[in-house]
């Protein structure tokens, strides 16, 4: 659809400016002065210029914290990108059975994300839960409040049962926009049920394939609820992932310089990687609208 | 095509994994500490009540139901009353800068909570708003108004021009052709718009922990609150957590054609 | 206004990303910029590659911070090198 250019339409996206500046900007302003100075007691600031940033890029702390986020986020990505794709061709495709599928598998989506941690919480329990206590019973020693592995394999099955069923969401969104001759044909042609999904239903599900890594990506980085609800960044800091440790800075230490610092660098990987996904979106639109 | 087991297994075994941890938080709702903590039973032996008794009479749990519901609610409106016209700019007009600002809304979406937490909690205390229901629903607003933007776009995006060009010719002035009209048209939009604000105001924590203490503290951060004190009532909790999960179980059933569609900004 | 903690320098900073933002409005009335395709395969109008170079920047400015002790004037030449080469070709 063609649109015309009319800059009047600036008057309709002021009240979203207004909004969103008094939201994002201001604080973001805030955070950038922050960054630059010792603060005392909150309500003193001396000017230190870099400092915060020299320390920080320097510590073990951010680079620890950044290494536990990336390996979280990619191992997350590999388990939930090819498990929503098999449940979403696995999917009933009409009926009521379909609705239904899609309002069981959309239930966990809907959870608040601390409800989310506190069911894990209890779930894998060796003592009140149902997880932990089969574990425990077929012989393997499995506290994930003790040891670093049970963490991060709980932490990761957590998110594993949070998020999948988007993906899965996704692509059968993508799925059923095919049209069912597709399918006749490849019948037709014998076409083996790997080279239906190769040929047919993968290239069909590139564009929400690109959204779904790209939403899963971003929002696995920003994780904070979940894990401080069930393990708390333990042990020790095994699963301390970057919003954790940046909140337990600004919050609980109110180290206001430094958690400024900090929360700048954040916000600008994320704004990098924000771009990457608005690029490669806008492409494909454009790929897809050209064919 | 032949019907072939695997498909059904395949999702069988899934909806087996989701269900499962669900599956216990119900019945844990139902038993008492006792049977709990002392005896490993797969079905309530002791059913009870209880724990849903405490906490529709105990202001201090009830009253985070209501304070969240109150800055949800008062989250959907503003999100959706000022991100209509602009979704509607952006889907009909080229202006300048328009990639740039739809750009700039995505970043407000993707950027992390505990980035603002801080920021938020000193901007809400200077202008006395800390501890109060427009607090938190402004600061929700950072990731609601652009992910209403998006969805509304979405769903604009689907009506043809010719509609609003000829209500223009018929003499309506755009906002009586927006509030009679467009707005009609696009009620499912509106409908998937409201309740993916209200959803993801409902399941954060973070900043409406951060921004509340006592007079707005929502359910989510009572939850969180009771988990770290010492003697912890498991069964009050699998109860409060049930009864969080209630409000997006009712709703999802109508709005489970667009769930894709909400979760993915309106992009599928 | 003074749980901001403004300083000098800070203000000095938004203020000359207003003026960029304010100059390029007036240029994208004045001159309005085709896009075109540069180096990295992306369609870039002048705005796009203010951004590229603003953010670029951020993180030459860091990765100077992070790895050496030497004054920071020497990252912000890198930073003009690189906002030169950015509206040039890409």
């Amino acid at each position: 659809m063609e649109k015309t250019t009319n800059q009047r339409a600036w008057f309709l996206v002021l009240p979203v400016l207004i909004l969103v500046a008094f939201s994002s900007i201001i604080p973001m302003m805030t955070v950038v002065n922050y960054s630059f100075q010792d603060s005392f007691g909150g309500n003193e600031f001396f000017w230190v210029g870099l400092e915060w940033y020299r320390e920080l890029l320097r510590s073990e702390r951010l680079w620890d914290a950044l290494g536990r986020q990336l390996m979280f986020s990619s191992i997350i990505l590999l388990i939930e990108i090819p498990l929503g794709i098999l449940v979403a061709l696995a999917m009933p495709k009409k009926g009521w059975l379909a609705s239904l599928c899609l309002v069981l598998i959309a239930l966990p989506l809907l959870i608040p994300y601390n409800v989310v941690g506190m069911i894990w919480q209890v779930f894998a329990r060796s003592d009140i839960g149902l997880l932990g206590r089969v574990v425990t019973d077929l012989g393997f020693s499995y506290n994930y409040t003790q040891d670093a592995v049970d963490a991060w394999v709980t932490v990761v099955a957590m998110d594993v049962w949070h998020w999948t069923s988007l993906v899965s969401l996704l692509c059968y969104a993508g799925v059923r926009s095919i049209p069912s001759a597709y399918y006749q044909a490849a019948e037709i042609d014998q076409a083996s049920r790997w080279s239906v999904f190769r040929f047919i239903e993968l290239p069909k599900m590139r564009g929400v394939l690109i959204i779904a890594v790209l939403l899963r990506f971003m929002d696995s980085f920003m994780i904070y609820t979940e894990p401080f609800v069930l393990t708390g960044g333990g042990p020790g800091n095994a699963t301390t992932f970057l919003s954790i440790d940046l909140v337990k800075m600004a919050l609980g230490q109110f180290d206001l310089g430094p958690a400024a610092a900090f929360s700048l660098m954040y916000f600008l990987v994320i704004l990098l990687v924000s771009y990457v996904f608005y690029t490669v979106m806008i492409a494909s639109d454009k790929a897809e609208a050209g064919q | 095509m032949t019907k072939r087991p695997l498909p059904s297994l395949i999702m069988l075994a899934y909806l087996l994994f989701l269900l499962l941890p669900i599956y216990w938080l119900v019945i844990m709702s139902f038993k008492p500490n006792s049977e709990i903590l002392g005896a490993f039973t797969l079905w309530p032996q002791d059913f009870t009540l209880g724990n849903y008794r405490t906490i529709l009479t105990d202001p201090s749990w009830y009253m985070g139901f209501v304070n969240s519901f109150i800055y949800v609610a008062m989250n959907t409106v503003i999100s959706l009353c000022v991100a209509l016209p602009a979704a509607y700019a952006f889907s009909r007009y080229r202006f300048m800068g328009d990639n740039h600002l739809f750009f700039w809304l995505l970043t407000n979406r993707m950027a992390p909570p505990a980035v603002f937490a801080l920021p938020f909690f000193q901007l809400y205390s200077s202008v006395n708003l800390f501890d109060t229901h427009i607090a938190v629903a402004l600061a929700h607003c950072l990731f609601n108004v652009p992910l209403a933007v998006w969805i509304l776009e979405g769903f604009m995006r689907g009506v043809p021009r010719e509609i609003d060009e000829t209500a223009f010719i018929d003499g309506y002035s755009f906002p009586r052709f927006f509030t009679r009209i467009f707005i009609p048209m696009i009620g499912p939009g509106i409908g998937v718009a409201a309740f993916f604000c209200f959803m993801f105001s409902w399941v954060e924590l973070l900043l409406s922990r951060t921004l509340t203490s006592v007079d707005a503290k929502p359910i989510t951060a009572i939850m969180t609150r009771t988990v770290s004190a010492s003697g912890l009532d498991w069964g009050v909790l699998a109860a409060a957590g049930v009864l969080t999960i209630i409000p997006g179980a009712i709703v999802i059933y109508f709005v489970r054609g667009y769930i894709a569609k909400g979760f993915a900004l309106g992009r599928v | 206004m003074d749980w901001m903690a403004w300083t000098l320098p800070t203000a000095l900073f938004f203020a000359s990303i207003a003026t960029a933002l304010a100059v390029m409005s007036v240029l994208a009335i004045k001159r309005p910029s085709t896009p075109r395709v540069g180096v990295l395969g992306i369609e870039t109008a002048r705005g796009d590659r203010l951004f590229l170079t603003l953010l670029g920047s951020a993180f030459i400015n860091l990765a100077w911070i992070g790895l050496t002790d030497l004054p920071q004037t020497f990252a912000l030449g890198i930073c003009a090198v690189f906002a030169f080469a950015t509206f040039r070709w890409v």
